[in-house]
């Protein structure tokens, strides 16, 4: 009775210590991939090879949601403004929810469940077939010419696609609102541009985007490194990559809210 | 270089990226509408300021001439001190008087900048002399509500 009692607290205490560990090995890792950019960005061609694996194939998925989740705004939007009268106010309500929130959260999602689980698996399958421990013989280092290569890529892509979705965002609530309503097009407009601040709401947006992009990232690539190199190890890292970074998003961008639009 | 249409694909993501900012910035945002470049300060007092915020526009006769830049509280004068950014292609004479207004029953607060008949006109660092702070619906209501017992009264006496 005592002893499977103590068992389950000593279990508490490893899994604790364990997580730990891992947290300063990725911290290790992390500074090694900025340590390794240098030679990321002198071969070029690499970056843009990733660039394109997790940016331009997740274009359609991404502009598609944006413009359903538009739409969809620019829907439920007008049924409750219009209980106000406020329907004019349809482009203000599109445009900030969009750029401060939906945009980089959303595609920050879909950028974890598309390129995020491809780049562990494909770094997890990389080790099972030991093409890793195959570079470091030949003395290339595989931070340099395999991780830090995706890092960057999925850094760049990140703001881009986060700023596709809310611009297809936007079009799709203009669509509903405007074309579909009728809502008048120039109150939807001209409200939105007053209302919508390029330094506070927009730039903002790209910051969170960006910082998602580095979350998203650094957790994939390290879920893959250090997956266990068996098919179901490869599993269980892709399952946890898409599981910690949306956690990751959902809380950095909670704190990211509270620094950029406390008490505006 | 052998990857020409992957280069092609990217090239295409960047652009099409580097469009939707724009398109947020210049469309959906203030930028071309508001160039915060070239602006000047002026500093104005208030009783009070209402539900005024940091960002609320400034306009006179109607138009947008500037922005609301910072509002702090002054110990010395118990006031509130704002600072208004106002665009230097709209200069205002010295003796300008500045009121809290509300657009619309509920809408947000803007101030309302009067232009006055002096010859010289604002510089940066400049104090709006002549203010007027925000009506308090609470306090209209409640000398609507005293001057209506008064007058009660003055029948009743009668």
């Amino acid at each position: 009775m005592i002893e499977t009692l103590l068992d389950s607290v000593r279990g508490i205490g490893r899994r604790t210590i364990d997580r730990i560990w891992r947290m300063g090995v990725a911290a290790r890792f992390f500074m090694q991939i900025l340590l390794h950019s240098g030679t990321g960005f002198r071969r070029f061609h690499l970056i843009i090879r990733e660039i394109f694996s997790s940016g331009v194939l997740s274009l359609i998925i991404i502009l598609v949601s944006g413009l359903f989740v538009g739409m969809v705004l620019g829907l439920q939007g007008y049924e409750t403004l219009q209980t106000y009268g406020a329907e004019e106010s349809l482009g203000v309500l599109v445009a900030l929810s969009l750029v401060r929130e939906l945009g980089p959260v959303v595609a920050a999602l879909l950028f974890a469940s598309r390129a995020g689980s491809a780049i562990t698996a494909e770094i997890g399958l990389m080790k099972a077939t030991e093409q890793i421990a195959a570079m470091e013989m030949m003395a290339v280092d595989p931070i340099a010419r395999v991780v830090a290569p995706r890092f960057w890529g999925g850094v760049i892509s990140m703001p881009l696609l986060a700023a596709l979705f809310s611009a297809m965002g936007v079009l799709g609530g203009y669509l509903v609102g405007v074309v579909l309503i009728g809502v008048d097009e120039g109150a939807f407009w001209s409200q939105m541009q007053s209302a919508v601040d390029f330094k506070e709401d927009i730039l903002n947006g790209v910051i969170k985007s960006v910082v998602f992009g580095v979350a998203i990232t650094i957790i994939a690539l390290f879920e893959g490194y250090d997956a266990p190199p068996t098919a179901e190890g490869v599993s269980r890292a892709t399952t946890r990559t898409v599981v910690t970074s949306s956690l990751a998003i959902l809380g950095l961008d909670f704190v990211l809210t509270a620094f950029m639009f406390r008490g505006v | 270089m052998q990857r020409a249409t992957l280069d092609l694909w990217v090239g295409i993501f960047v652009v099409a990226g580097i469009v939707a900012v724009l398109f947020l910035a210049l469309k959906v945002g203030n930028l071309g509408s508001y160039d915060s470049s070239e602006t000047y300060a002026v500093k104005a007092s208030f009783d009070n300021i209402g539900g005024l915020k940091p960002r609320a526009p400034v306009k006179s006769a109607g138009v947008v001439v500037g922005r609301v830049a910072d509002i702090t509280f002054d110990p010395i004068n118990y006031e509130a001190s704002v600072t208004l950014s106002l665009s230097a292609r709209y200069p205002f004479p010295k003796d300008t008087s500045a009121a809290i207004m509300t657009s619309g029953l509920l809408g947000e607060q803007y101030i309302s900048l009067d232009a006055g008949g002096d010859e010289t006109m604002l510089v940066s660092g400049d104090a709006l002399k002549i203010t007027q702070g925000a009506v308090v619906l609470e306090n209209l209501i409640g000398q609507f509500l005293y001057n209506k017992s008064d007058g009660a009264g003055d029948e009743a006496q009668q």
